[in-house]
């Protein structure tokens, strides 16, 4: 079916695999940075002293205001050029930082600030009352995060992290620009070797789509198995 | 050149025209998604239903893949198309237009495919709206006398609006900040102009600082334009819409 | 300290527990002037007045959820501003505490809300816990619910649940606050019933209640508080006799007219 693009056909269909591999790979690693930089920040907005909590809007404001291809941009020939520039004249060492970390970084930055309104929507949403009655039987603050506050406030932002993990997969078909071997890298390389633009953008454009389908569908379904009655809306129609 | 001369005589003017670019194209495309968006929204929250499928299936394509694959499409593919037209059309007599019309200048790539994602995601938020409105409201209307048409008009809209003015005005912050992928179809505006002399000066986090702060002053402007509208528009009571 | 020791060298029974002149502001506005009290073992106090007159500030205080701005609270001899954070945690393990709203954990089932703390914050045995979650849970009458989340629970099962949870941790004390205010009527003989068991059977509490009448028979001793004091107290003999003129008998006669309890 695919003669008429005159390159190998399997070799072609594993590249862009790798591709989506790297796909995968961004998207973990920056909803994985996301979740450690959001939890905390959110905990700061909630609880924190007041010039903390203004740090923590600071933060939230700055990475929410710039758009994906600057902080790459930034983060890559900007940040990461000034640190291997840093360590060739000290250290001597010829260092490349590698694009996806660049990506990896921006990617989960952004998510940091993203994830902590989450977790702020959802411990505000949580009954107040419970953390009064850990206090009294006894637990200490870290014992009420762990046992009483998480185990909620993580079930309850699984729907909002399914929209994340979309946004995050749409903005990630950006990284190409630094040459991150991502999906559109590999479709541009093929394209500019076939010179057929239309079947394999639309390709790209299918996977895309079946990725944001399996991560909604998948995140859905952990949100069903992990529900408990009461707590939070009933799922809603999307 | 000092590093001052860089700033106020290279990097400064160079953004300002970029950023002049930027909002060339940010306006158009967000009234066009807008306009677009709430056809596409009462289309599928009140429609016909022979409408109602192929309106979801747009909005369904639209949210689902990534703008940088659709703006890649409607410019490099379409042209590409236009070679597939050209052996197909001239044969049958007709003039160069019928098949050049299908390519697009940049420019017109960017306001067209920016107006067309961002308007499947704004009719996400005017169906909602549209659908929160109390089943009540429209049998009290209907039974004072309003036509279909008129409790739409005067009934149904202005709540709807106004609940739907959060999440359509999150969409066009958004948007502000997507409009720095035009640079994906080689044109100089704020992101483009700041690579452009980047690149040229091997001057990269000074550049792409000053940039970031270019899109943070507009998206402050813009939250806080939109705050002042959602607090004009509010109505005493009516709840804000539920996201 | 030579005086205090003197104090508790020449009372006949030494009380379980001293309340001894907490004051606390919220906001600058003083919520507890000066209140003391003590409780003996098994005894049963009722903590009645008007709303706003502290009561459940003072429980909070008394627990150190909330710390006092002045005064002290003496647990077994022991007060718990000599104690470091991780001693007050384990002063509040030995107080439990009764709420208004019941503050179930909400993802939790009633089982795993009783054995929580005995796992975590005790460090008992999985097996254990959840054994003694199941006897206390059987004791307030509830072997059947086990595996119900709260909100599957009616509000009377709920504060059952969290009586449980509250016993499951072996108090000395136990404060109440109004544990049957959030309840509907039909509801609260069943959670007075546990109380009643519990007072029967030993405990010592400090209750905050408007049930007047069934204050009145478990009761050792009323307090009455008013704008943050103690204004009164005494047997509930004494202050409610009908020619009884005092402040408490006069509260709860609005409060019959009130509520028809």
């Amino acid at each position: 079916m695919l003669a008429f693009l005159d390159i190998p056909i399997v070799e072609s269909v594993l590249y862009i695999i790798r591709g989506t591999g790297y796909t995968v790979g961004l998207i973990v690693g920056a909803m994985a940075t996301g979740l450690i930089i959001g939890l905390p920040l959110a905990a700061i907005q909630i609880f924190g002293p007041r010039w903390s909590k203004a740090l923590a809007a600071l933060y939230v404001w700055f990475f929410r205001g710039i758009p994906i291809i600057v902080l790459l941009f930034l983060f890559y020939f900007g940040v990461f050029g000034f640190i291997e520039k840093l360590l060739k004249t000290y250290s001597g060492y010829n260092v490349a930082l590698p694009p996806f970390l660049a990506s990896v970084t921006a990617l989960g930055l952004v998510s940091g600030a993203y994830q902590s309104q989450i977790f702020r929507g959802t411990i505000l949403s949580l009954h107040r009352g419970q953390f009064i009655a850990a206090k009294s039987l006894g637990f200490s603050t870290i014992g009420t995060v762990f046992h009483i506050i998480l185990p909620q406030a993580l079930r309850l932002a699984i729907p909002a992290w399914s929209n994340e993990y979309s946004i995050l997969l749409k903005d990630s078909a950006v990284a190409y620009l630094l040459g991150t071997m991502e999906i559109m890298a590999r479709i541009g390389h093929l394209v500019s070797i076939t010179h057929r633009h239309v079947p394999f953008y639309l390709l790209a454009g299918l996977l895309y789509f079946l990725l944001t389908h399996v991560g909604v569908v998948a995140l859905k379904a952990l949100e069903r198995r992990t529900r408990i009655p009461g707590l939070g809306n009933d799922p809603q129609e999307v | 050149m000092g590093t001052w001369e860089f700033y106020t005589e290279v990097l400064i003017p160079v953004l300002n025209r970029g950023l002049l670019l930027s909002i060339k194209i940010i306006i158009p495309s967000a009234i066009l998604a807008v306009l677009l968006g709430i056809l596409t929204g009462a289309g599928r929250a009140a429609g016909p239903s022979w409408l109602k499928k192929p309106l979801d299936l747009y909005v369904a394509i639209f949210r689902g893949t990534p703008l940088v694959v659709q703006l890649t499409m409607w410019y490099f593919g379409l042209t590409s198309a236009t070679r597939w037209l050209q052996p197909l059309f001239e044969p049958m007599g007709l003039p160069a237009w019928t098949w050049m019309m299908f390519t697009m200048r940049p420019f017109t790539a960017a306001i067209f495919s920016f107006a067309l994602c961002g308007a499947a995601y704004h009719s996400e938020y005017i169906r909602g709206a549209l659908l929160s409105v109390k089943k009540g409201q429209f049998l009290a209307a209907q039974s004072l006398g309003f036509t279909k048409l008129q409790t739409f008009l005067y009934i149904t809209a202005p709540v709807a609006l106004r609940r739907a003015v959060p999440g359509c005005g999150n969409e066009l912050i958004y948007l502000i900040k997507y409009s720095s992928l035009a640079i994906l179809v080689t044109l100089k505006e704020l992101t483009g102009s700041s690579k452009h002399i980047a690149s040229l000066y091997f001057r990269h986090l000074e550049c792409y600082f000053l940039t970031a702060l270019y899109y943070l002053a507009m998206v402050t402007i813009a939250t806080w334009l939109l705050n002042r509208l959602e607090r004009f528009l509010t109505l005493p009571g009516l709840g804000r819409y539920d996201a | 300290m030579t005086f205090d020791q003197l104090l508790t060298a020449t009372e006949p029974t030494p009380p379980l527990m001293e309340v001894r002149n907490i004051s606390k502001s919220l906001g600058g506005k003083l919520i507890l002037d000066d209140v003391s009290l003590s409780l003996n073992r098994g005894q049963l106090k009722v903590l009645i007045g008007p709303s706003g007159s502290g009561k459940s500030t003072l429980l909070q205080c008394i627990h150190f959820l909330l710390q006092p701005d002045r005064g002290d609270v003496i647990l077994d001899g022991k007060s718990a501003w000599e104690m470091s954070h991780f001693n007050i945690c384990s002063f509040r393990q030995k107080i439990g505490m009764i709420f208004q709203d019941f503050n179930l954990f909400d993802h939790l089932t009633a089982l795993d809300n009783v054995a929580i703390a005995p796992r975590k914050v005790k460090g008992l045995r999985r097996t254990e816990a959840y054994q003694r979650a199941k006897e206390e849970l059987a004791r307030v009458g509830l072997s059947d619910k086990f595996d119900h989340y709260p909100a599957q629970l009616s509000g009377g099962q709920k504060q059952r649940v969290s009586i449980a949870r509250a016993m499951a941790m072996d108090p000395k004390i136990m404060l109440l606050d109004e544990p049957t205010s959030a309840l509907d009527p039909e509801l609260i003989g069943e959670v007075l019933n546990v109380i009643a068991v519990l007072a029967k059977g030993g405990m010592t509490m400090l209750m905050v209640t408007h049930q007047i009448g069934f204050a009145r028979h478990l009761t050792d001793e009323i307090i009455f508080m008013e704008a943050g004091r103690v204004v009164e107290q005494g047997s509930p003999k004494f202050l409610l006799d009908d020619n009884s003129e005092s402040r408490t008998a006069l509260f709860c006669s609005h409060l019959t007219e009130l509520t028809g309890r």
